[in-house]
């Protein structure tokens, strides 16, 4: 079901430490009750192409919000914002997992949820949102868009990110889909094989699939990246997992 | 990649931004996604003013990255040539012999 009035704001919402943030949040017009999904954005920060498909998930009956990772580092351009993160190593996992959980909370407490919760991201936002489907104790289904550095090299890790994703993943604890293109190089074709095996071996509810012809982000209608064909079947792959699992 | 992965230099310098001539102290170097140039991976170059969180970005290719290494290579050679022994002392060496 599609709904052609959704209303988006910019709202306040409680974040890591009991901080208070931004977050863009759409969602059908009417009394629902719908289900609703947290997007995590990609390291580029908080920007249109995050924004747009938060409205696409609105338009097909999600509540989404999309939480800016980056309001501490100040305001500005999306991209400029972004950049300070980078150079300031970006955002802790614990800081993100206490933001993204702050926004599962903000969307639980609407009047017109269902109470479930999915989570979505692109990119570096889809290591966080395996992170966030393993160590968050409600997620209700995660989609993992091509997350890099879900197996990382022991030498990339730091004070920030600590822990490797796919260690935590005998902790997954919601259905699991993974999209992928077979040209990317992070993840490469090869991480994926091995991330899916891992999750195979422990029993894990989980779907991958994988496009050829695409690399990573593939979804991103504003890169050359943008694979058109692979997009639309990918998102119809998402809103069809969202309406098993969260209706 | 998508990563946080950089590489930061300080420089002593001023850059031209959209509020005009700033000081920049700090050069963030990374390959990774670019917001502008036509590439899904491109060598991008952040030069900031620490103080105010300006910047001034650059996205190059990579092949175009490896030529302006060897055209700033080149640059500074020649002019070391003309100017060596002329006293002036560059202010990021001060900087770190304080």
């Amino acid at each position: 079901m599609t709904y052609r009035n959704i209303i988006c704001d910019v709202v306040p919402f409680t974040g890591h430490n009991g901080e208070t943030g931004e977050a863009y949040y759409a969602r059908p017009a009417g009394p629902g009750p719908f289900p609703s999904v947290v997007l995590i954005h990609h390291v580029p920060g908080w920007n249109e192409f995050c924004i747009e498909a938060a409205r696409k998930l609105a338009h097909h009956g999600f509540a989404t919000i999309c939480n800016n990772l980056y309001f501490r580092m100040g305001d500005g351009d999306p991209d400029d914002i972004g950049a300070r993160a980078r150079a300031d190593g970006g955002v802790s996992d614990e800081q993100m997992l206490g933001d993204v959980s702050g926004a599962m909370a903000f969307l639980r407490a609407q009047s017109n949820s269902n109470g479930k919760v999915g989570v979505i991201g692109f990119c570096s936002g889809g290591r966080q949102t395996y992170l966030s489907a393993c160590r968050l104790p409600n997620v209700d289904a995660a989609v993992d868009c091509w997350g890099g550095r879900v197996m990382a090299d022991p030498a990339a890790l730091n004070a920030k990110q600590p822990v490797a994703p796919i260690d935590y993943s005998k902790d997954l604890n919601c259905p699991l889909l993974g999209l992928f293109g077979n040209e990317d190089k992070e993840p490469s074709p090869e991480q994926v094989n091995k991330t899916e095996a891992i999750l195979k071996d422990l029993g894990k509810n989980y779907e991958f699939h994988r496009y050829d012809g695409a690399g990573h982000a593939f979804f991103d209608w504003s890169r050359p990246s943008y694979r058109p064909e692979q997009a639309v079947d990918g998102w119809k792959k998402v809103i069809d997992f969202f309406n098993k699992n969260l209706a | 990649m998508c990563s946080y992965i950089t590489e930061k230099a300080p420089i002593f310098g001023s850059a031209k931004g959209r509020n005009g001539w700033m000081r920049v102290d700090t050069a963030v170097v990374y390959y990774d996604h670019p917001v502008h140039v036509p590439l899904d991976h491109a060598l991008n170059i952040d030069f900031v003013d620490s103080r105010s969180k300006e910047r001034v970005a650059v996205e190059l290719s990579a092949a175009s990255a490896r030529e302006l290494v060897r055209r700033i290579q080149a640059a500074l050679d020649s002019g070391d040539a003309i100017h060596l022994g002329s006293g002036e002392e560059d202010p990021l060496h001060l900087a770190r012999a304080m």
